[in-house]
């Protein structure tokens, strides 16, 4: 056994061990363990220092209030086998072609509703839903362009959706850096695994962003939208916009004329056709919306009604991620696809439901409740962890607007070894793959952010809240990880030598300024000739 | 490219300039005052402040580490050269996206080195080595890795002007420094052309033939002249109209002349009110980036007249 892993022994609580079944390795982590046998402690700590410095270096940063960090990586990456990560592959798929058939239903006929699926009311009070995107129809019929749904792995090791993100998910940037920054940090286990890539991610998304533009339109110009440098995701913004070979912009390069959006440039006016925006609804418009945003444009929502630019994700989103409609999602698989969910929710209770909400007042002590519309871990009460005077205000809150609210049990999340002072220890992780939607396929990038809480026993992984990320390895082909065949190359010529001989000149020059220097030694007679 | 990017280019060029030759004039003046005894020190240090534009408190003595605080280490005084840099970097991260990455990375660590207090635990001449080896590693960085697109030109733009400007100002603290050591010595030195002037002027030093060199020779990368026409040529490159007749630029106008004036004039002429001269130098910098803004970064507000583009 290694140095590094000799006292760890995994976690002893109720939560999956990704790492140890019992006393023995799981599969996928055989190998990493085996090609980390000669790095010390002390060793990948210094990696793990030298690391941080470049994350400030290269400026993969995010801000907590108003003071930039490196984001912090944990050194051990997870890994995932092919098998298991096909299921999550799937399951994503077909949550999101649920979520698109979904939304289009909402913002179109409701049939949904008239077959009473999921009543009215649910998104009729959604504060996500907005009227002023009925109508609009995207130009290739897609409006989550991009996703990031949210899985943990229960206590059995069974992958659940924890929560669907189709309005502006981020994170993607960070699996790109981490991945680069891990290859160079960890060549050992990276050369011995075969492990899928992820430097895609751009082209796809660009991809799918040009096949999203208005109909006619034969050389679309694609922007990415920011809020500007204040923003804590404005790294991720940037780096999107650079990996794809794009304008960033903000809110006040841009100008609607004559119901088409232009983007100011030193040479006037520029016509955009499809933008990847990064600014949350409320913002985009002031027109429709916050009439003092000075994020967004004004007429922008009007110039995608007139199908003169496509706003990706399209707006009113929300209503598909609110975590009511969550609720009804297998459901939704079944009345839209005829399919059973391939990825199962976390046991959920609508707290508006009567009986529902009898038993969660009755357990508020021992679930979790979550604020419908919340996002980054706002709002959440862990029922076990909250004083009585918490859960008394809570009761309240929740009695108030019961609609606002669902509970869940408190799921474990599993465990990945994490190098945390100086040692291994396990600590909670979750997963956001992302999936790309082109209008054809699907895409989901292998992988994706894995947050870990870097304080032991914490359940709340977001990094806003402190949490960490690792670095997530999905396997090509099986655990056992063959590594490609060498393939034979007819030997080149080596380069070949030009210019003058070198050698000989230096030495000749080298000759010289030696006899120079002895004739120039003081008292020398032929110091003024030369 | 976005108006805003191309503003963002522009003043990158500028702060990394204007860090890198404020360092270049400290190292002449501190060098100055080390060597001159007389106690000078006050008005050396006043004139120096109000050479770079900082106005200088009334009531305080000003001595070469308050002098040094306001023009190096200080980043809340916004001529200093730590807040220059961190300047250079801001602009920078507003144009991410449109930076080679190891250009950003350059202006990153730099910003770092200043940030992290390791640029003020700098003294002396190690401060001014640092700064101008950091400048060289981010135009290097730039030059090897940049296409030469609109992005560098306004970058190069931004550069020249500021070289124009402080290059003036440098001159016009040896014209300034009067008797005391050899400043044009030592002014050649910090523009690294010491060695260039001597072998151009086959060793005969004179303040004459310094003044000229730093102001009108043609080949010399520093000099006011040659970096006026390399100002000259990157708005020739921005503007793709290739108008037959006159100059419509209004920056390129008002640099051109100047650039002639010095040219055209007797060197007499020029070297017998320097600082005056120097002046309005300065001011035609700062009018010509007045009309870069108007022409290039308002972006829509100049097509207004002539209707939208599409």
């Amino acid at each position: 056994m290694t140095a590094m892993f000799e006292d760890y022994q995994g976690s002893d609580g109720p939560a999956f061990d990704e790492m140890f079944d019992g006393p023995s390795l799981r599969a996928p982590y055989e190998r990493l363990r085996a090609s980390l046998h000669d790095v010390t402690v002390p060793e990948l700590a210094g990696r793990l220092e030298s690391l941080q410095t470049s994350y400030l270096d290269q400026g993969v940063t995010f801000d907590i209030g108003g003071e930039e960090r490196a984001f912090p990586l944990d050194i051990l990456p997870r890994v995932i086998e092919m098998e298991t990560w096909s299921t999550i592959e799937h399951g994503v798929q077909q949550r999101v072609r649920t979520l698109e058939r979904f939304l289009e239903d909402v913002y179109d006929a409701g049939q949904v509703f008239l077959d009473g699926v999921v009543p009215r009311s649910v998104v009729a009070t959604s504060s996500h839903f907005h009227r002023a995107s009925a109508g609009i129809r995207p130009a290739n019929g897609v409006r989550v362009h991009v996703s990031g749904i949210d899985l943990i792995r229960d206590n059995a090791g069974e992958f659940r959706v924890l929560e669907d993100n189709v309005r502006v998910p981020s994170g993607v940037s960070y699996v790109m850096t981490n991945r680069r920054a891990i290859a160079s940090a960890l060549p050992e286990p990276f050369a011995e695994h075969r492990i899928r890539p992820v430097a895609s991610y751009p082209q796809r998304l660009l991809a799918a962003l040009r096949a999203a533009a208005p109909a006619g339109v034969a050389d679309p110009t694609v922007a990415v939208l920011t809020p500007g440098v204040y923003n804590g995701a404005y790294f991720e913004h940037a780096l999107l916009a650079r990996t794809m070979g794009v304008e960033l912009v903000e809110g006040r390069d841009l100008e609607c004329r004559r119901g088409r959006l232009m983007m100011r440039t030193t040479n006037g006016l520029e016509p955009v056709h499809v933008i990847y925006r990064r600014v949350d609804d409320e913002f985009l418009d002031p027109v429709h919306f916050r009439g003092d945003s000075l994020l967004g444009c004004p007429g922008l929502i009007d110039a995608a009604r007139a199908g003169q630019v496509t706003i990706a994700n399209a707006v009113g989103n929300g209503v598909a991620d609110d975590k009511l409609v969550y609720t009804y999602l297998p459901d939704l698989i079944r009345y839209y696809l005829s399919e059973e969910p391939i990825l199962n929710n976390v046991d959920t209770w609508r707290v508006g439901d009567a009986d529902a909400r009898e038993e969660v007042m009755d357990r508020l002590d021992e679930l979790v409740l979550k604020p419908v519309d919340g996002s980054g871990g706002k709002g959440i009460v862990i029922g076990p962890r909250a004083d009585k005077k918490e859960l008394d205000e809570l009761r309240t809150k929740v009695l108030e607007d019961p609609r606002a609210w669902i509970a869940q049990p408190v799921v474990q999340l599993s465990t990945v070894p994490t190098f945390v002072d100086g040692r291994l220890g396990p600590r909670h992780v979750d997963l956001r793959p992302f999936a790309v939607n082109d209008g054809n396929r699907v895409w989901v990038l292998p992988g994706g952010l894995t947050r870990v809480a870097l304080a032991e026993g914490e359940l709340i992984v977001n990094s806003s809240r402190g949490g960490g990320s690792k670095d997530t390895w999905v396997l090509a082909g099986t655990g056992s990880g063959s590594r490609p065949h060498h393939v034979e190359q007819d030997h080149l010529a080596p380069p070949q030598s030009t210019g003058p001989a070198m050698d000989d000149l230096t030495s000749t020059v080298e000759q010289q300024q030696q006899q120079q220097q002895q004739r120039t030694t003081p008292g020398d007679e032929e110091v003024a000739t030369c | 490219m976005l108006s805003r990017i191309a503003e963002s280019m522009f003043w990158i060029g500028r702060y990394v300039e204007r860090a890198e030759d404020t360092a270049r004039i400290l190292d002449v003046q501190t060098q100055l005052l080390m060597e001159d005894s007389a106690g000078e020190e006050e008005v050396t240090c006043r004139n120096l402040l109000s050479i770079m534009g900082v106005p200088a408190p009334a009531d305080t003595p000003v001595d070469t580490a308050l002098m040094l605080e306001m023009l190096a280490y200080d980043s809340t005084s916004p001529a200093s050269v730590a807040a220059v840099l961190g300047a250079a970097r801001e602009s920078a991260r507003r144009a991410r996206e449109t930076l080679s990455v190891a250009m950003w990375e350059a202006l990153n660590t730099t910003y770092r080195g200043v940030a992290s207090g390791q640029f003020r635990m700098l003294r002396g001449h190690n401060t001014y080595r640092w700064v101008r080896d950091r400048a060289a590693l981010i135009n290097g960085a730039a030059d090897a890795t940049m296409t030469r697109d609109e992005g560098w030109q306004f970058m190069v733009l931004g550069r020249s002007i500021e070289r124009a400007d402080m290059t003036s100002r440098l001159v016009a603290t040896a014209a300034l420094a009067g008797g005391i050591g050899a400043p044009w010595t030592s002014t050649l030195h910090a523009c690294g052309g010491y060695e260039a002037f001597l072998r151009t002027y086959k060793g005969l030093e004179t303040e004459r033939g310094a003044a000229e060199f730093l102001l009108l020779d043609r080949l010399f990368p520093r000099s006011v002249v040659f970096a006026l026409n390399r100002a000259e040529q990157c708005l020739d490159n921005l503007e793709a109209s290739g108008s037959r007749a006159g100059i419509s630029n209004d920056a390129q106008r008002l640099l051109g002349r100047t650039r002639a004036e010095l040219e055209y004039r007797s060197l007499s002429d020029v070297l017998a009110d320097l600082p005056a001269e120097m002046e309005r130098l300065q001011r035609t910098c700062a009018l010509a980036t007045e009309a870069v803004t108007r022409r290039f970064f308002a972006g829509a507000e100049t097509k207004d007249w002539s209707g939208v583009r599409i």
